[in-house]
């Protein structure tokens, strides 16, 4: 479970300060689907930052799973990222002239414990398949269409078995038809493995396949939903 | 992380860019290149030198009568006839631990004559058998004398290529007879050639015979020498010391009841010679060798504690030492240039590597976000660099080895492949990774995720 309690962040350029998240407080109970919407400079990126750990709030809690992670230090907050959160992003973020295999393989060597090459490489050929490209896992990213990449992010970021799946933007690189694609495997992954998945998106349609919407404002996360956004749920 | 799946990430990354990779590499092969070959032609070169030095007579002792002063009137070193043949046998017998040889070696001046050719060699020296190998003397044509020869004061002489060429012109002169004052000897061997000495005098204008047929046939006592007191003395001493040091097994020196024949008389243990040389073990330090025969000498000449010595000795050590240190000092200067190829080298990894991390500041913001820690990221870049370098370590032995056996073959100068240049040029590389990869890895391992995810 996740909750944010009072959650500020106040960036300091030069002599003025920023305040960027003005005191948010949300729950995310275990296996939801959440979307996390939002004009560009509500604050939606930096949420997502500290949500995933790559950044510490300013000031409030942050607890997971009963564990207040607000304080922890950047090499403590890594393995926290690396155990428990897997990271999807707008555009791909995979390393290339690397193989589509190895991309999935790589954030489980910097697991802890160290695993054995043989298990992780198992558990990647078994996530590659759920993505359905077994066909490609030899290919580099530079062979693989934008839908199949993401793909290949999708597994990547499932490799250490994560509670959290962050998508940032998933979509905003795709067309339609992947899109779609690529939202159904989400709400697979959390329908049928009951990971809690967080999809950040500024798109009403990509908000339409989450269960619920949290709409943030200017900092601030709306009570309700906008009327635009609960006008495309209903369908 | 562990290390082999780093070590394949790093590889992986320099594989991607195999031609930056090669480019990169390329101040560290040329550096370490320079290292090995220099080290391995120079090895060669203190090989040679040392070879040299050893026909030159650097791990030879000399020994010589001391002075004699006759009314205020010095004779200088070795004017007093104080040495016997026998004293080389005895250093040879009981100086083992030091010594490898002693011949006595006697001198004289004469002209040889073939046929109607005449010629006066720069030298005449007599010795025994061991007279050769001390010098570093090869015989290149015939044979060289031996014990029985000595023993029999036989009337066999080896020849110096510049005799050789100029009493026999084409000739074969093994088996040939030269006269020397009215003596005819027949020449059993021709020297190799060893050259001018450190002087320019020609060493092949000489001529070696058995130093009894010298004293015995040629020259009734030394010229220069006077049998002094002392020496004359020792006839009596002489035989005691014989208590104490046996002689060996071959019989020189026959009683006074065995008639002598007549053309070939015996040496006598009282025979004086000119002076002795003397092989030493250990060319490099001579003191303890020269300790050991100071004492056999002394127990052979009958010298009570508190008489002086009544020879001398002087080793050719000084002059190896001053060879040597002068090839070291030149090996050092070259490598120390060799080492500043690889600092600048260095450099140029540093820079890669830091184009390197700026270049690749996306993967380590995505590296960052899926849990690598700043160490983690460290060591990736820190292990790339040295990856790189010890590569182009391992590429520079190659072209080092290359280059040293393509000069080997082109100047015909001596090279030896040197296992610890290789190691150290290994050692060197890695540490240049290090040194100068730290920097880099270190910016990469401080970029913020964040940041990094997002730069462009």
């Amino acid at each position: 479970m996740i909750e944010l309690k009072n959650i500020t962040k106040v960036y300091h350029l030069g002599e003025i300060d920023l305040p960027v998240l003005k005191g948010i407080s949300l729950k995310i109970e275990d296996g939801e689907f959440v979307s996390l919407t939002g004009a560009s400079g509500s604050g939606k990126s930096t949420l997502m930052n500290i949500l995933g750990c790559l950044d510490h709030p300013s000031g409030g809690e942050y607890w997971i799973d009963g564990k207040n992670v607000a304080g922890l230090n950047a090499n403590e907050r890594a393995r926290l990222r690396n155990d428990r959160i897997g990271f999807v992003f707008q555009n791909f973020n995979l390393l290339p002239r690397t193989s589509a295999l190895e991309n999935v393989m790589m954030p489980a060597s910097y697991h802890h414990p160290a695993l054995p090459t043989a298990d992780i490489r198992k558990r990647a050929l078994e996530l590659i398949r759920l993505v359905g490209l077994e066909e490609r896992m030899h290919h580099t990213p530079a062979q693989l269409s934008g839908g199949q990449q993401q793909r290949v992010a999708i597994a990547r970021s499932l490799i250490n078995n994560p509670g959290i799946l962050l998508a940032d933007e998933p979509t905003g690189n795709l067309d339609s038809t992947t899109s779609v694609e690529v939202m159904n495997m989400f709400r697979d992954l959390n329908r049928k493995q009951g990971i809690t998945v967080i999809i950040v998106t500024h798109d009403p349609k990509t908000a339409a396949f989450t269960d619920r919407a949290i709409n943030m404002c200017d900092g601030l996360i709306l009570e309700g939903v906008s009327d635009e956004l609960s006008a495309t749920l209903k369908k | 992380m562990k290390l082999w799946p780093l070590l394949c990430t790093c590889a992986r990354a320099l594989v991607r860019n195999p031609m930056r990779a090669l480019l990169t590499v390329l101040g560290i092969v040329i550096g370490i290149a320079a290292v090995v070959a220099i080290m391995e032609i120079g090895n060669g070169s203190s090989k040679q030198i040392s070879q040299q030095l050893t026909t030159l007579g650097a791990d030879v002792v000399n020994v010589f009568g001391a002075s004699v002063n006759t009314a205020g009137v010095s004779s200088g070193r070795g004017g007093r006839a104080s040495l016997y043949a026998a004293d080389a046998d005895a250093i040879t017998e009981h100086c083992q631990e030091t010594v490898i040889a002693a011949s006595p070696v006697v001198r004289t001046n004469d002209q040889v004559i073939v046929g109607n050719q005449n010629w006066s060699p720069n030298t005449i020296v007599g010795g025994n058998e061991h007279y050769l190998t001390i010098e570093g003397w090869e015989v290149e044509h015939g044979m060289a004398f031996t014990r029985e020869h000595v023993r029999d004061s036989a009337r066999v002489c080896l020849i110096g290529s510049t005799i050789a060429k100029n009493l026999f012109e084409d000739k074969d002169p093994v088996g040939e007879e030269i006269r020397i004052k009215d003596v005819i000897f027949t020449v059993i061997g021709v020297l190799g050639s060893k050259g001018a000495d450190m002087g320019g005098n020609d060493k092949d204008d000489c001529l070696i015979l058995p130093w009894s047929s010298i004293r015995t046939r040629l020259k009734g006592s030394s010229a220069s020498a006077t049998i002094s007191k002392a020496g004359a003395a020792n006839s009596s001493v002489g035989v005691s010391a014989t208590d104490t040091f046996s002689t060996s097994a071959v019989s020189f020196y026959p009683g006074s009841d065995l008639q002598p024949y007549d053309n070939a008389p015996h040496p006598l243990r009282t025979v004086t010679v000119d002076g002795l040389i003397v092989q030493v073990r250990d060319s490099s330090n001579t003191t303890p060798a020269m300790d050991a025969m100071t004492t056999v000498l002394r127990a052979q000449h009958g010298l009570e504690p508190g008489e002086l010595d009544d020879f001398e000795m002087r080793d050719r050590a000084q002059f190896a030492n001053m060879v040597s240190s002068t090839s070291q000092t030149m090996s050092t200067l070259l490598v120390s240039v060799a080492m500043i190829s690889l600092v600048v080298g260095g450099v140029g990894i540093m820079n890669i590597m830091m184009v390197s991390v700026t270049e690749r500041t996306k993967e380590i913001g995505l590296r960052m976000a899926v849990g690598a820690r700043p160490c983690d990221i460290m060591w990736q870049f820190l292990l790339e660099a040295v990856l790189l370098c010890i590569t182009g370590g391992i590429l520079g032995i190659a072209t080092g080895r290359a280059i040293s056996e393509i000069v080997a073959a082109q100047t015909g100068l001596p090279v030896e492949s040197s296992p610890s240049a290789m190691l150290l040029a290994v050692t060197v590389s890695a540490a240049i990774g290090i040194i100068f990869g730290w920097y880099p890895a270190y910016k990469g391992s401080k970029l913020d995720p964040i940041d990094a995810l997002h730069h462009e």
